[in-house]
């Protein structure tokens, strides 16, 4: 006979519901499960969330990294302004910063202490300069970079230069770090899949009466992993919660430490805290973590109860 | 509708539960199984439900022959076969409702329609009034007729009891056998294994002995002989 879709539904719902209903029935090992899976999976969001605001952190110096363009002897001020404009609109630009050539030796005297010497040479030897500041980019460490090749093509520009290599550096650092996160969160999700594997191991030898009975009454396959399926799936996601919980708790009492230090160094800095895909991400994986986990604990200990 | 030719089996480590049986039951026919402790009617019971393979012969439920069942189908012979346990078998856990209930749960039915059955099912047994208790807390014969309502309440064309009445007073077993008649009356095929040759001797129904795995005595094949 076939089962109608709104009976399957509440079935399902239903099956949901009382494998969640069991696991509260016994909340001390339910809590204990929860809060294994919860912490292992904490680590990782953890290091990623930590090395997220490392980048953020980056970022905030790239903002001071600027490039300077070096225009030609003979460039007039004119020339230099209608150049500062043309880059001002142009995308990837923050903020462009005339220094004509009168500004630059008026500058360098006061700074070098060679005045006499200048007023010898009689002629200004300093070109005039445009200071650039790049737009911000995270999804593109290399933006500078290229910002640069192109600064230098143009007629204008003598020499354009950049120091970028100590954030090129730190990229390349946190790329690594990232790996490395991504390479721990995948050995602890395997632990997980090992623990709620094990928990359902148990709760399936605890059900062998139960299972055994259904079977003899005509229960398919399907219907008797259900249950234990719902419970993998939702010790993941009680698991994602407890993590969720505890990433924030952490981050909450290093909020102010953080601020504080920022403050001193007079930077804008703030910390990062899980946002909504990362919680997202972090439940729905937990989940199915739960699910897949508990899938390979059936599949291996309800299969060949059957005659064949 | 269930039909064994020549079948054997051998459990692993080489005991016979059963050696060379050959028998039909026609729809719609109240058949009893009788013979000494291990002579191996659990067994034969055990094969038409599946929940052993002959190692040889064949039998043939409803039509279907089993050696050719995968286990995904598995499921839908036993649906088609409610069985009666010796040991009752039920969940301890769950109410007198919910055991009967199960029968029902499994095959995706809905809630009214399964509220609907079981009471029909456990009033017929007489035991609507304790569908809220658990099992333990029921008499043997209460738990039995829990045990009866279950293997009904799908109404399945085939119907099997393992020593129904094994716990019973003469009373109570009188009672279970009227029972196992009505549904005889509306179609349903039985095969109930019994020690209790009084009561079914009295009853004037088929019954096939068994002796060391073997059949020794088919009362209609000795009426058919005797014509
Ligand atoms: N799972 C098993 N493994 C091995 N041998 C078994 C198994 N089940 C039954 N047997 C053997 O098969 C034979 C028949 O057993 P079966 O349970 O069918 O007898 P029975 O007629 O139901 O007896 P009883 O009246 O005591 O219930 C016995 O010799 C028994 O030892
Ligand atoms: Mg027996």
């Amino acid at each position: 006979m076939r089962i109608k879709p709104k009976i399957w539904l509440t079935r399902h719902i239903q099956v949901g519901l009382s494998a969640l209903g069991r696991l509260s029935r016994t909340p001390l090992s339910t809590l204990m499960t929860t809060t294994v899976i919860g912490i292992t999976l904490a680590l990782p969001t953890g290091l990623y969330l930590l090395l997220t605001n490392l980048q953020h952190l980056a970022g905030s110096w790239e903002r001071t990294t600027t490039i300077s363009l070096f225009l030609q002897m003979n460039t007039a001020d004119q020339q230099t302004g209608q150049l500062a404009r043309r880059l001002r609109q142009r995308d990837g630009i923050d903020r462009v910063e005339v220094i004509s050539r009168n500004a630059a030796m008026q500058e360098f005297r006061r700074l070098s202490g060679f005045s006499e010497a200048l007023e010898a040479l009689g002629d200004n030897p300093l070109p005039p300069v445009l200071v650039i500041q790049p737009g911000l980019r995270f999804d593109d460490p290399d933006h500078a970079e290229k910002l640069l090749e192109e600064m230098r093509t143009l007629p204008e520009v003598d020499i354009a230069r950049l120091d970028m290599q100590w954030v090129k550096r730190f990229h390349a650092i946190t790329e690594i770090a990232r790996r490395g996160v991504l390479v721990i969160a995948s050995l602890l999700g395997m632990a997980v899949l090992l623990v709620i594997g094990n928990t359902i191991r148990l709760e399936i030898q605890n059900r062998r009466a139960e299972i055994e009975v259904t079977r003899l009454v005509g229960a398919t396959n399907a219907f008797i992993r259900r249950p234990f399926l719902y419970s993998g799936l939702w010790y993941g996601l009680l698991g994602g919660a407890i993590a969720w919980l505890l990433v924030s708790v952490a981050f909450w009492l290093l909020q102010n430490p953080v601020e504080r230090l920022a403050a001193l160094y007079h930077s804008q800095f703030g910390l990062t805290t899980m946002d909504a895909s990362l919680i997202l991400t972090l439940l729905g994986g937990s989940a199915l973590l739960g699910l897949f986990g508990s899938w390979l604990s059936v599949s291996r200990h309800l299969s060949g109860s059957e005659p064949d | 509708m269930i039909q064994f030719e020549n079948v054997g089996k051998r459990y692993p480590g080489g005991h016979e539960g059963v050696r060379n049986l050959s028998f039909h039951i026609e729809p719609g026919e109240m058949v009893f199984l009788t013979g000494h402790s291990g002579a191996g009617k659990s067994t034969l019971l055990k094969l038409v439900l599946l929940l052993e393979r002959c190692t040889r012969g064949q039998v043939r439920v409803n039509g279907r022959n089993l050696a050719r069942l995968r286990p995904r189908q598995i499921p839908y012979h036993r649906r088609d076969v409610g069985m009666v346990f010796q040991n009752h078998r039920l969940l301890s856990d769950r109410t007198v409702f919910d055991n009967v209930a199960l029968s029902l749960v499994v095959r995706g039915l809905g809630r009214q329609e399964i509220g609907r059955r079981v009471r029909a099912a456990l009033d017929k047994v007489g035991l609507l009034e304790l569908e809220r208790s658990y099992p333990l807390t029921l008499s043997g014969g209460e738990q039995q007729r829990v045990g009866i309502a279950r293997a009904v309440v799908s109404r399945p064309p085939v119907v099997l009891a393992d020593e129904p009445t094994g716990n019973l007073d003469p009373e109570l077993s009188r009672e279970v056998m009227a029972l196992f008649e009505q549904f005889n009356q509306v179609g349903v095929t039985l095969l109930i294994a019994t020690h209790d040759l009084d009561l079914i001797s009295r009853m004037g129904r088929r019954i096939l002995t068994l002796q060391n795995g073997n059949l020794d005595r088919d009362s209609a094949a000795l009426v058919r002989d005797a014509d």
